[in-house]
């Protein structure tokens, strides 16, 4: 049992996690104090993706979300702000939420009847004269609400720490990468919605096992997926070998893996040779030529929009736990030490045509997942990687992460953001980095370099 | 005529009970290729134009069940597909490197409470009660249970094909780490 402290450069948890060397020890993904401990350190603080405002468009408009382990309602109240709340009655704990989603004037509890407005307010307790002698300070009881809450071009973030930094700043060089993400396709901010509902599925792994490698081990996919191109599920079909891309043009790049390892983010993302956006080449040959069309005309509003711009960069993993991608959003919840709940929301233009919906959702379907045909194999090989290191035996040996340790560099083309070779496990150990900050530090103020100076 | 009317009803009966028995008998059949991993074969009996369709499944308020289970038109479901997905998966299977189902897992679909409707031309609606039981590895354990819809077309070669097949699954968070089987 290795006992954690968690103070500032406490040695037992430091010890776990060699950044110089690249050896990490098993222990922080199978050990259940330390599985305690970042519920209270990490998902106490960080910024956490909560939704979208397209699945709240109107007041009394609620969406159940998640933070951590904990339920929490995203809600636009009768005045149409948004507010995310943790779904619990303040009187003994109920669960005042017990929709999915819907629209609603209050919330009430079905245990005692206590009622909260949708901006929170307690206002309805039964036998407030007659048992409470109208002496409840009902002020004091509303919903409980988060400490900080963002709309990001629709995307909906929040955090429970009201001293944690903006949510742009928490961002920081990833800002433009995730604000591309909820751009449409012809280039106008905010210009998507998430279908709706999101994929919600369990996975017998420890959150980390997805959350800190996707998008930060390009090493699996010729391994992992290499029975996915026979089933030739992109938009393509058999054509390029089932080549499973949802775009085909592009302008010559080099794709990196980058990050900001004091921040813990990092994507596959590209430099670009040229400026602007590529010209469209057919890609939806399997669907109506009306989508293709539509695809078409789009980059080329897009193009307009970006001429003689750089648009390196993109979608990342998000510290802790979100890969916010083009098309698609990949959210790991912790649920127990050894065991995640899987989210997957999926954007789409708001006003495309309908035919244009319905190729990406179905494309998305059959994609992502748990049925979808690509993501199968991952939940495999974390299922079983995450069992086969809970054994006494087991934890005594770490995890190199060495691919390409001490071979990171820096582009003026790039600010902020550490790079490596497009195979490397740079972004796994720069979010290692900040899941240490975070596990070590005792309030923002340590969570260097963010509140510098603040 | 009294007479007349009693063998006309007497030979709906029976041809009733015939096509009950003709439909179980196929519902049976299929789930021995499934079961018995022959998807090849399992694939003859799908129609080509068959709408496979899985939708999520909500916790909604009383009163609001019309959208309990997700759209085909225009939400998100688990699965939503056509024939060439259909064939994408066996493709997939049958490589040996699918490694979610390297080694196959063991299914066993029962199938019961089929209830068959009145023939509409060439096409019977049925629906059926599954209870699919996977197991895989060495202990891993899932359990489904649910409804099909099945709309079933006759077929000179092969007698039925599945033409649009609708599976409710009595679940909301997917319980599964993924669905790699067909039910």
């Amino acid at each position: 049992m290795v006992h954690i402290l968690p103070s500032l450069g406490d040695r037992s948890l430091r010890s776990l996690v060699d950044l110089e060397q690249g050896l990490i020890s098993r222990e922080i993904y199978v050990n259940e104090d330390i599985y305690k401990q970042e519920l209270e350190q990490v998902y106490g603080r960080a910024w956490l993706f909560i939704g979208h405002e397209s699945l709240v468009p109107n007041p009394g408009d609620f969406f159940k979300s998640r933070m951590g382990e904990e339920s929490v309602i995203l809600v636009r109240d009768h005045k149409g702000v948004l507010h995310v709340f943790l779904n619990t009655c303040r009187h003994r704990g109920m669960k005042v939420c017990r929709y999915d989603d819907g629209n609603t004037r209050l919330f009430t509890c079905p245990f005692h009847g206590w009622s909260y407005d949708t901006d929170g307010k307690l206002v309805g307790v039964p036998h407030f004269k007659t048992a409470f002698h109208e002496e409840l300070d009902k002020s004091e009881f509303g919903l409980y609400e988060v400490g900080r809450i963002c709309n990001f071009y629709g995307s909906i973030w929040a955090t429970w720490d009201r001293d944690a930094p903006p949510f742009e700043d928490y961002l920081g060089a990833y800002a433009d990468g995730v604000r591309r993400c909820f751009e449409s396709m012809d280039g106008v901010d905010n210009g998507v919605e998430l279908f709706r509902p999101v994929q919600r599925w369990r996975l017998p792994c420890n959150w980390k096992f997805p959350a800190f490698s996707f998008d930060g081990d390009r090493m699996h996919g010729v391994t992992t997926h290499r029975s996915i191109n026979v089933a030739a599920i992109g938009p393509q079909g058999d054509r390029n070998e089932g080549d499973r891309h949802p775009m085909r043009a592009r302008f010559p790049s080099t794709n990196y893996e980058m990050s900001i390892r004091e921040l813990g983010h990092g994507g596959h993302n590209a430099i670009y040779d040229l400026p602007g956006v590529a010209p469209y080449v057919d890609t939806w040959q399997t669907e109506p030529p009306e989508v293709d069309e539509y695809y078409r005309q789009a980059r080329e509003k897009k193009a307009k929009k970006y001429e003689g711009q750089f648009l390196h960069g993109g979608g990342a993993l998000i510290f802790p736990n979100v890969n916010i991608q083009e098309q698609r959003i990949l959210h790991w919840h912790p649920h127990g030490v050894g065991a995640t709940e899987s989210w997957r929301f999926y954007q789409v233009d708001r006003n495309a045509p309908k035919v244009v919906k319905d190729a990406q959702r179905r494309y998305m379907m059959r994609y992502c997942g748990p049925a979808g045909l690509t993501e199968s194999d991952d939940m495999e090989n974390w299922n079983y990687a995450s069992e086969a290191s809970t054994g006494a035996m087991a934890r005594r040996l770490p995890y190199p992460f060495k691919a390409g340790l001490g071979h990171d560099y820096t582009d003026d083309r790039v600010p902020g953001m550490t790079l490596n070779f497009d195979i490397a496990e740079e972004n796994q150990r720069s979010r290692l980095a900040r899941w240490l900050a975070f596990m070590e530090a005792g309030s923002w103020n340590d969570l260097y370099p963010l509140n510098k100076g603040k | 005529m009294t007479t007349d009317m009693t063998v006309e009803t007497m030979q709906q009966m029976l041809e009733r009970l015939m096509l009950q028995r003709d439909i179980e008998e196929f519902l049976s059949m299929e789930a021995e290729l499934l079961d018995e991993r022959r998807y090849d074969e399992w694939l003859e009996y799908i129609a080509d134009d068959i709408h496979y369709h899985m939708p999520i499944r909500r916790n909604v308020r009383f009163g609001e069940q019309y959208r309990e289970n997700t759209s085909a038109d225009s939400e998100i479901s688990w699965i939503d597909e056509g024939k060439r997905v259909l064939i994408g998966r066996v493709r997939q299977i049958n490589t040996g490197i699918h490694w979610c189902e390297e080694p196959l897992s063991r299914v066993r679909h029962v199938i019961s409470n089929v209830q068959v409707y009145d023939p509409e031309g060439d096409e019977v609606k049925v629906r059926s009660r599954f209870i699919v039981y996977r197991n895989r590895m060495e202990d891993e354990v899932d359990l489904f249970a649910g409804k099909r819809e099945d709309i079933l077309r006759r077929d000179s070669v092969t007698g039925w094909k599945i033409a649009k097949r609708t599976i409710v699954l009595d679940q909301n968070v997917l319980l599964a780490k993924n669905i790699t089987f067909f039910f």
